[in-house]
C-alpha cells in the first residue's frame, strides 16, 4: 500500500483496470466442493489467479486435551502458503503474517459455525494457497465456508468474502496483487448475507470517512456475488441433476 | 475451566445489565476512552520512548535506530518494524515463550496503524539507494494489562516516535559509518491515533477493560490520521457487526481520535 511506485497503469482513462476489468467487477470465480476424500468436507476456489484447497476434519477428538470446553466444540483453523504460491519461494514455516491471517479467518467463520452442538470437540478447518494473486484471505474464507458446509456441519449462514480497495484514486471491488501492492487502500471483508453480519474486516491504506463507508458497501456487493457462487458450488454436488438456478 | 466461564458468565450478564441502563462496569460513559497517561524519554538509552498508561493498562514502548539492508522491492526506503510482547509480570494469565496469536495481532495491529498512515517518512531513510538504509525499530512491552493492548500500544509507540531521534551515519567504503554527535528528528508525516471498540449485545463501548474485554461480541480498531481519514481496520472477536454499527464506530474514532492526538501532541511536544 502507501502507492509504491510501479509502471503499471492502475486504472485508464476509461475506467478500465490492468486486468481489463471494470471497476465494480470480481475477478472470475469457480467453487467446486467435495474435492478430497479423506475430508469430511472439502472445497477447491479459484478467485482470479488465486488457487486454495480447503480440508475439514472432525468434528473429532481434540489434541491436546487440555484445548477442549466442555461447552462447545471449537474451531481450528490454519492458513498456510505453498513455498511454490508466490514469486519468491516463501519459507514453508508459518509467518506471522499467516498465523495473524488464520486468527482473523477463524474469528469470521465462527459466528457462522454452530460449534455448541458438538461439545468437547474439535472442527479443523486446513486452507492451502497453492497459488496466491492477491485476496488470499477473503478467497481462502469462501473456500473454508463451503467445506464447512459441505462435511455437513449446521451453520447459520454461510460466510462469503471479497475485498474491495482503491486505486488510481477511484474504489475498485475485489483488489487483485498489482492494486493491492501499487494502490490506495485494500479492505478484506467477510460478510454473513442472511443475517447482514461482517464478520471479517481489515484495511490498509487511506480512505475518508465517506469512502469508508462506499467501500464497505461496494465489498458486499462482491461478497454476495460470491455468495450466489458458493451456493452453486454446494447445489452441484448435492443436486447434480437440478439445472443450478 | 468449568469455573472460570461461569464467572465469565455471571460477569457478562453484570456488564450487560448495566449497559442497559446506560452505565459501565468502571462508571464510563459508553463512548468515554480511559485516562490516557503519557510519559516521554523515559528509556534514555533508547533513540525515542514513551510510557503509555491507559487506565490500568501500561506499556513501555523504545525506539532503536540503525543502519539496515532495505526489504528487496524497497531499496528506496529505510525500514519501519514493530514488535509487541506481554511481560509475564503483566498478568497472571500471561506465560513466557513463542508469542501466541493475539501477540502477534496485537504487534501487527499496531504496525499497520503507524505504517499505512505514512507517519514516518521512510524515503527520507535512504543512505545509499538498494543498499543501506537506517531501520526504526518500535519495540512494545506490555507491563500492566487491564485490557485495550491495541489502543495503549499504539499511543506508546507513535508518542516513541514523535519523540525519537535519528543518529547521522555517513557511507564509506560502502558501509555506514556513525558520525558522532550530529542527529536529527524522524521525518514524520502525521500522527496516526488509533481507537478500539467493542460491542456486547447492541451496546459499543470504546476502550474496553479486561472485564468487558473478556465478554465482547466482537471488536473493531480504527486508526485514524491528522487529517481525519481512516488508515487501518482490524475487526476481531467471535461475533459481527452491522453496516450502521461500523459507520457509528468510525464516525467515534475520527471523534476520539481528534482528542487522543492533542493528549499525544501535548505529552510530546518539545520532545523532538
Amino acid at each position: 500500500m502507501g502507492g509504491r511506485a510501479t509502471d503499471i497503469v492502475l486504472l485508464d482513462e476509461n475506467g478500465i483496470r490492468s486486468d481489463g476489468r471494470k471497476v465494480n467487477e470480481t475477478r472470475k470465480v469457480t467453487i467446486k466442493a467435495g474435492v478430497l476424500k479423506n475430508a469430511s468436507g472439502s472445497a477447491y476456489i479459484e478467485f482470479g489467479g488465486n488457487k486454495i484447497l480447503a480440508g475439514v476434519f472432525g468434528p473429532r477428538d481434540v489434541h491436546p486435551k487440555h484445548m477442549s470446553n466442555p461447552d462447545t466444540g471449537i474451531l481450528r483453523v490454519r492458513y498456510h502458503m505453498e513455498p511454490f504460491s508466490v514469486g519468491e519461494r516463501k519459507n514453508p514455516a508459518p509467518s506471522r503474517r499467516e498465523i495473524e491471517i488464520s486468527k482473523v479467518i477463524t474469528e469470521a467463520l465462527k459466528p457462522a459455525v454452530m460449534l455448541e452442538k458438538f461439545p468437547r470437540t474439535a472442527l479443523d478447518v486446513y486452507l492451502e494457497i497453492l497459488q496466491a494473486d492477491g485476496g488470499t484471505r477473503c478467497a481462502a474464507l469462501d473456500a473454508a465456508s463451503v467445506a464447512i458446509a459441505d462435511a455437513g456441519i449446521p451453520m447459520r449462514d454461510l460466510v462469503c468474502a471479497c475485498a474491495a480497495g482503491k486505486a488510481g484514486d477511484a474504489l475498485i471491488l475485489d483488489v487483485n496483487n498489482e492494486e493491492d501492492q501499487a494502490g490506495q487502500a485494500d479492505m478484506p471483508i467477510g460478510y454473513m448475507p442472511n443475517l447482514g453480519k461482517i464478520t471479517l474486516l481489515q484495511l490498509d491504506g487511506v480512505l475518508t470517512a465517506d469512502e469508508y463507508k462506499k467501500c464497505i458497501e461496494l465489498g458486499l456487493e462482491g461478497c454476495k456475488q460470491v455468495y450466489e457462487i458458493q451456493k452453486n458450488a454446494l447445489r452441484e454436488k448435492y443436486f447434480p441433476s437440478s439445472d443450478n438456478n | 475451566m468449568t469455573n472460570l466461564s461461569i464467572i465469565d458468565k455471571l460477569k457478562r450478564s453484570k456488564i450487560l445489565d448495566l449497559l442497559k441502563e446506560g452505565k459501565r462496569i468502571d462508571g464510563r460513559a459508553l463512548d468515554e476512552p480511559r485516562p490516557l497517561v503519557i510519559d516521554t524519554n523515559v528509556i534514555p538509552h533508547a533513540n525515542g520512548s514513551a510510557r503509555a498508561r491507559l487506565g490500568d493498562t501500561e506499556i513501555v514502548s523504545g525506539i532503536k535506530v540503525q543502519p539496515d539492508r532495505p526489504f528487496p522491492d524497497m531499496g528506496d526506503k529505510g525500514i519501519f518494524i514493530c514488535t509487541a510482547e506481554i511481560l509475564p509480570l503483566a498478568h497472571p494469565s500471561a506465560e513466557t515463550g513463542p508469542p501466541q496469536p493475539d501477540v502477534i495481532e496485537l504487534a501487527r495491529v499496531v504496525d499497520r496503524g503507524i505504517r499505512e498512515s505514512g507517519m514516518i517518512d521512510l524515503s527520507q531513510m535512504v543512505l545509499e539507494k538498494d543498499k543501506s538504509v537506517i531501520g526504526l525499530f518500535a519495540d512494545n512491552v506490555v507491563t500492566d494489562h487491564d485490557g485495550n493492548l491495541f489502543d495503549t500500544c499504539s499511543y506508546a509507540a507513535v508518542a516513541a516516535i514523535l519523540t525519537s531521534k535519528i543518529p547521522k551515519w555517513e557511507m564509506k567504503d560502502d558501509k555506514p559509518v556513525l558520525v558522532e554527535g550530529q542527529e536529527s528528528d524522524t521525518p514524520i508525516t502525521t500522527i496516526p491515533i488509533s481507537v478500539t471498540m467493542g460491542r456486547i449485545g447492541e451496546f459499543i463501548i470504546v476502550d474496553p477493560n479486561l472485564d468487558e474485554w473478556e465478554c465482547l461480541d466482537a471488536r473493531i480498531t480504527i486508526a485514524t490520521n491528522s487529517d481525519g481519514n481512516i488508515v487501518a481496520l482490524q475487526k476481531g472477536g467471535n461475533d459481527g457487526f452491522s453496516l450502521e454499527e461500523l459507520v457509528t464506530c468510525s464516525e467515534l474514532a475520527i471523534s476520539l481520535g481528534k482528542k487522543i492526538r492533542e493528549i499525544i501532541k501535548q505529552a510530546t511536544a518539545g520532545g523532538q
